[in-house]
């Protein structure tokens, strides 16, 4: 993990840069997201806005490790369930199986800390493949967890999961009113996107995307390949995780069908959506498709809504491979070019630090 | 080009946001939410529930009170979270006041924990059917004109030990709350007339192989009780008849209805002489039964005879838009006296008389069926008998039918 590549000059630049090109995109965006409850209803504001940065989240974690470390998962969700059910086991639930009551600031980080390490697990079985068979290998994880959970009764108390899961009443709030859900959603996407922004400019972030171009030469040079990728799973493990509980806080409840199969594709079509090359990708995409789960049904009915949702999808895809981000590459202005994706001329500057797309 | 595309662009987000405001345009209209499974496994099945609601609709000539009866729909996939997602969609976005829905057990269940955080939005169920939707710890605005899956079973647990003989029944059925509520209610009457279950099998909704399932029934058991749904249903027949399974069946609500009847394979002969139970009978010759049989199939792609997700949803939908006539339309006090008239409502529906309990669930009329094959050569239910008046503790006092217990995987057991 040593600094090889960048002299103190070089980091500095890249530093002031940084500042100026966080400027206007980044706080236009923030200063949208933080008026946004004065213009958005209550169902906008939570079942669009705070369930959109939920599986923005989520879909984050799977960003950070598809398109930084190489290693697309389909497990991300039951990352994010497993955090999702030891909050209903330590926490209350009336299903009347556990419900140990515990408070908020001990499950919390409790179920945190379970989530990352099975992300670490997962990621230590998955890291000794590549490419396709990770994908096949982590969806293979998510299967057998989505049926286990469902038979296992003693644990995760089977087909019906557990109901009645309510987020805390801490510093004279309900978190669970829409206005509160709203904000905390916000401050822990915005914790987790930045960083992630952060964390790919590190010396780790650098190396993992280095390991994801060339495995064999990192290794070679001495890093130990493994190691930095487990280390990867488990940060991603970390957001998606606090997406797991904000998730149960938001639904309410935990069942095998918030694991399955559907919803783990759900979160790998909101990345791809989006664009897997800067860590904004993902919660756009998770806007736009929350907005076409919720509304498609409204513009053609019940019959056909679905096929409404894959033909939208289908068609951002097909015009752009990289997603909504893509796009943007595509039709932004020319000026301001830099202010969104701050890394897009690094490769020419330092050679490991972007894709090499 | 690139202004044009971006153009495009543009347009297509903005129609994606305003789409939601069209649904609000129209305002003199009264707003009933319909939610269903339009997707996933049940997709079929809450087409179908959709049909009985819209004849219900047809019937009144879509119109209550004056006022002109606008339908809107909600989707889930039959699991509780996107029912409840559904749910709210239609409550806080569409803003209905009135919402008839979702179909399968655990999403009753959810729905109505949903109802409590809305106190001035009323729910009446749609074909949900688990116990404890109503029984235990119920929400005021849940009402459920339907009755529930261990009502459907009433007669059958005393017409397999009595008229067929069968003292040990081994039951297999799928692992949820619906089936363990079915289990409940043909246990109840079966074991009271002394009947035994040594063995009990539970298997996950869309389980294709089912040896080993069929491996455990004991080989000393009477009969089978199966308690399954459409391609579970035909699956497990299938395999057990090539297993060369000799144990007559009896069957669960929905599991010998007309997706399962209709299919192919060699389970006929396995399957004629299946008794079953439940709120609805193929061969009902009642006039009131075949004249609402009639309107329904001139609803689009319905079925030969309305199947019970129909007529669940016909029946709620047609308690709620005769209790809004009651009432002029007026649910501007937050639906209290539209809930008063609700709790109140008696009336009768094609397959006799409904009213309501203290819990706001139904008392009804159920139909114990057998299969048999008719002139044709096709499978029904022939009606045996009608079991009057059914109500949610099954004809126990309330206080011991509570001290029986929540249904579940062990609950009731008489080995």
């Amino acid at each position: 993990m040593t600094d090889v590549t960048l002299d103190p000059a070089v980091r500095r630049r890249q530093s002031r840069n940084w500042l100026e090109k966080a400027g206007i995109g980044h706080i236009l965006l923030a200063f949208f997201l933080l008026i946004y409850p004065a213009m958005a209803s209550d169902f906008f504001l939570t079942q669009i806005g705070g369930y959109s940065l939920v599986l923005g989240m989520i879909a984050l974690s799977l960003m950070l490790l598809a398109g930084y470390g190489g290693m697309v998962s389909l497990a991300q969700i039951t990352v994010a369930g497993a955090a999702g059910y030891v909050v209903a086991i330590f926490g209350e639930n009336n299903s009347g199986v556990y419900g140990f009551g515990w408070p908020w600031w001990i499950y919390g980080p409790l179920a945190i800390m379970i989530a990352s390490l099975m992300s670490a697990v997962i990621g230590w079985i998955a890291v000794r493949t590549e490419g396709i068979y990770t994908i096949m290998i982590t969806l293979a994880v998510a299967t057998a967890c989505f049926y286990f959970a469902q038979q296992n009764y003693a644990l995760f108390n089977g087909f019906p999961g557990y109901n009645g899961l309510r987020a805390p009443d801490a510093f004279g709030l309900n978190w669970r009113d829409p206005v509160p859900f709203y904000y905390l959603c916000l401050a822990n996407a915005v914790v987790a996107y930045v960083a992630v922004l952060y964390g790919a400019r590190s010396t780790f972030g650098l190396t993992l995307q280095a390991v994801r171009d060339n495995q064999r030469r990192m290794r070679a040079i001495g890093f130990n390949v493994t190691a930095h990728k487990v280390f990867a799973w488990w940060l991603a493990g970390l957001i998606a995780g606090a997406a797991g509980i904000l998730l149960v806080w938001f639904n309410g409840r935990i069942s095998p069908g918030t694991i399955a199969v559907g919803p783990s594709i759900n979160i790998l079509v909101i990345a791809i959506i989006g664009g897997l090359r800067h860590p904004i990708g993902p919660f756009l995409g998770a806007v736009i498709v929350v907005l076409m789960q919720t509304f498609a049904i409204d513009i053609v009915g019940a019959e056909r809504f679905n096929t409404l949702i894959g033909l939208v999808f289908l068609v951002i895809v097909f015009i752009s491979p990289d997603g909504i981000l893509g796009l943007w590459e595509r039709f932004k202005p020319q000026e301001g070019r830099d202010s969104w994706r701050s890394f897009k001329k690094a490769p020419n500057t330092d050679g490991n630090q972007g894709r090499n797309a | 080009m690139n202004i044009n595309r971006r153009t495009l662009l543009a347009l297509a987000l903005a129609t994606g946001m305003s789409a939601p405001a069209f649904a609000v345009a129209q305002a003199e209209s009264i707003k009933i939410g319909l939610l269903a499974t339009f997707e996933g496994a049940f997709t079929v099945l809450g087409e179908d529930s959709e049909r009985g609601a819209l004849t219900a609709v047809d019937e009144f000539g879509g119109k209550v009170a004056g006022n002109d009866i606008e339908i809107v729909k909600g989707s889930s996939d039959a699991s509780p979270d996107s029912a409840v997602r559904a749910a709210r969609k239609l409550v806080e976005q569409d803003g209905v006041k009135v919402l008839i829905g979702p179909l399968s057990g655990d999403e009753g269940i959810a729905v109505k924990d949903y109802a409590k955080t809305q106190p001035d939005v009323t729910f009446l169920n749609g074909s949900s059917a688990a116990q404890d939707t109503t029984l235990r710890d119920p929400a005021e605005n849940f009402f459920r004109f339907s009755t529930d899956g261990a009502q459907w079973m009433a007669g059958l647990g005393d017409y397999a030990f009595n008229e067929k003989g069968y003292q040990k029944v081994a039951t297999v059925a799928e692992d949820y709350s619906f089936p363990y509520t079915q289990v409940f209610g043909f246990m109840a009457e079966f074991c009271k007339a002394g009947g035994t279950v040594p063995s009990k099998s539970w298997v996950p909704i869309g389980n294709k192989d089912y040896s080993s399932v069929i491996a455990a029934i004991p080989d000393d058991v009477d009969a089978i009780y199966v308690a399954l749904g459409g391609a579970d249903a035909v699956n497990f027949l299938s395999q057990y008849n090539d297993a060369g399974g000799q144990a007559p069946l009896i069957g669960g609500s929905i599991t010998v209805d007309q997706t399962v009847l209709t299919a192919k394979g060699r389970m006929r002969d396995v399957l004629i002489g299946t008794p079953a139970a439940g709120p609805t009978a193929d061969t009902n010759d009642a006039e009131a039964w075949t004249e609402f049989s009639a309107a329904y199939k001139k609803q689009d792609g319905a079925f030969p005879s309305p199947s019970l997700f129909a007529h669940a949803y016909y029946i709620n939908m047609k308690a709620a838009l005769l209790a809004l006539d009651e009432v002029g339309g007026d649910l501007s006090d937050g639906g209290k006296k539209f809930r008063e008239a609700l709790s109140n409502l008696e009336f009768e529906t094609p397959t006799g008389k409904v009213s309501l309990d203290e819990n706001r669930n139904a008392i009804a009329d159920m139909f114990l069926t057998e299969v048999s094959e008719a002139d044709d050569g096709t499978l029904v239910n022939k009606l045996i008998k009608v079991t009057p008046q059914v109500n949610q503790t099954l004809g126990i006092p309330k206080d011991e039918f509570l001290a029986l217990g929540a249904v579940s995987r062990e609950n009731p057991s008489c080995p």
